[in-house]
């Protein structure tokens, strides 16, 4: 309950100096959207091949979004030395984790609930009733993306050139969400349930459980200065 | 341990892993038979199962080291993880080139997108992220720290990553005419397999010897980092 506590004060404040400020949302928002037109202009989408490229567009753009978003985690924290201060704090440093996490889950799924539908009114894609669906599923892929990539922007906080370096070492190990969010979005717009993806939406669940439990036990050691 | 005691049992590894590979490559290239289908390119066998098993060693002993770092501080653990993650990397890019080698004139490409193929490939790039992350952080404990849990992440992410390309491949494109024939175990003329025993003992040896030296390079720039410190340079 603790924890609960203690996340839920962290993020608070995550949360109202985003709402002041804008940036990570404003660019993460404007990024995605741009991802649009690129993706367009590159395969010059027409709506019978967008259907079957939509799950790989859309999650590249999610991803790559979700990267600028995860870059921008720690900065707060690291002016004027507040990252000492916060750990100086007695709080439960799983409690930190898990409101940079839910933090980069919230801004990420901010962005999605505009880009989805942008993307159905961009490409004229006339599946809505598949949307919702689609939504959960890429949220359970937000959820294991946020929480691997908190857990390596705490492991590089110290590193140089961190923007750089951080998603050489998380798109390798999160090829397992990568490929279990777009078969299972695949599925959705294919069959409008998760049908036959299921082992993949299980191994999306899987992948989520066990990096929230070792990112709580071991974040301590990831933040530690 | 005395260190010249320590060396000269490090020279005779070195000496026993070399007289091992090269009476496993006699085997392999002399004594056993040319592979029913595949003729002599078969042969690159006895080097390219030895060289993945060692690399699968290799990151088990990053995940071990790592753990033991973070749990006990003891700076011997943190050079363990490290060296094993350099040999690691090295063994799995030579079998990644080994296997482009053999898939030339096996399958006609150098490179595709087969499940097993696409995991060692993900394998290389996690741990390069590894080495990666260890140069780019300059503060020692820190980068000791960080690599660690990267270490373990990226073991317990192996699993995962393996279930997943499998499945994408077996999913999604039925296996195709480029997989290999896999040969039952009685089927396997047994010069073949005395050739691949003797390598991969051959090999373990090597890596144990490669390791060792490493570890020792790692003492060595630790000490003198100690003291550097000492002198107050």
């Amino acid at each position: 309950m603790k924890l609960l506590r203690q996340t839920y004060l962290l993020l608070w404040k995550d949360l109202v100096l985003e709402l002041r400020r804008r940036e990570s949302l404003l660019t993460m928002f404007f990024f995605g959207t741009l991802l649009l037109f690129v993706f367009h202009f590159s395969f010059d989408l027409v709506p019978e091949k967008v259907t079957e490229m939509t799950p790989a567009l859309l999650w590249l753009a999610f991803l790559f979004t979700g990267t600028l978003g995860l870059t921008q985690l720690f900065e707060a924290e690291r002016a004027n030395h507040c990252l000492d201060a916060l750990l100086l704090s007695p709080m439960d440093r799983g409690a930190l984790f898990l409101a940079k996490t839910s933090f980069n889950i919230i801004l990420m799924v901010a962005v999605e609930i505009i880009v989805i539908p942008l993307f159905w009114i961009l490409f004229n894609l006339r599946s809505w009733e598949a949307v919702p669906l689609l939504f959960f599923v890429a949220f359970l892929g937000t959820i294991g993306f946020c929480v691997l990539g908190t857990l390596l922007s705490g492991v590089t906080l110290k590193a140089r050139a961190r923007e750089l370096l951080l998603p050489l070492v998380l798109f390798p190990l999160m090829i397992p969400v990568i490929l279990a969010t777009i078969r299972c979005m695949e599925a959705v717009l294919r069959d409008g349930n998760i049908g036959d993806a299921a082992p993949w939406l299980r191994l999306l669940l899987g992948f989520d459980v066990i990096f929230v439990t070792v990112g709580i036990l071991i974040f301590d050691w990831a933040i530690d200065v | 341990m005395q260190p010249n005691v320590t060396k000269k049992r490090k020279g005779y590894l070195g000496a026993l892993a070399l007289m091992l590979i090269l009476l496993g490559l006699y085997w392999g290239l002399v004594q056993a038979p040319p592979d029913a289908y595949q003729g002599d390119t078969q042969r690159i066998m006895y080097l390219h199962i030895p060289s993945i098993l060692t690399a699968y060693l290799s990151f088990f002993l990053v995940f071990v080291g790592s753990c033991l770092y973070l749990w006990k501080r003891e700076k011997r653990d943190d050079i363990l993880a490290y060296s094993a993650a350099e040999i690691g990397v090295l063994f799995t890019a030579l079998t990644i080139i080994e296997g482009s080698i053999w898939g030339k004139p096996t399958w006609g490409v150098w490179w595709t997108w087969d499940a097993r193929l696409t995991l060692t490939a993900i394998l290389l790039l996690i741990f390069v992220g590894y080495l990666m992350l260890r140069s780019l952080i300059e503060e020692e404990s820190r980068a000791a720290s960080a690599a660690a849990i990267l270490g373990i992440i990226g073991f317990l992410d192996i699993p995962m990553v393996h279930m997943s390309v499998y499945w994408w491949r077996t999913l999604h494109q039925p296996p195709s005419i480029l997989r290999p024939d896999k040969a039952p175990w009685d089927n396997v003329h047994p010069a073949m397999l005395t050739a691949l025993a003797i390598n991969f003992v051959g090999f373990i040896l090597l890596y144990f010897y490669l390791l060792s030296l490493r570890f020792r390079l790692g003492e060595i720039t630790e000490e003198i980092k100690t003291r550097r410190l000492d002198r107050g340079q």
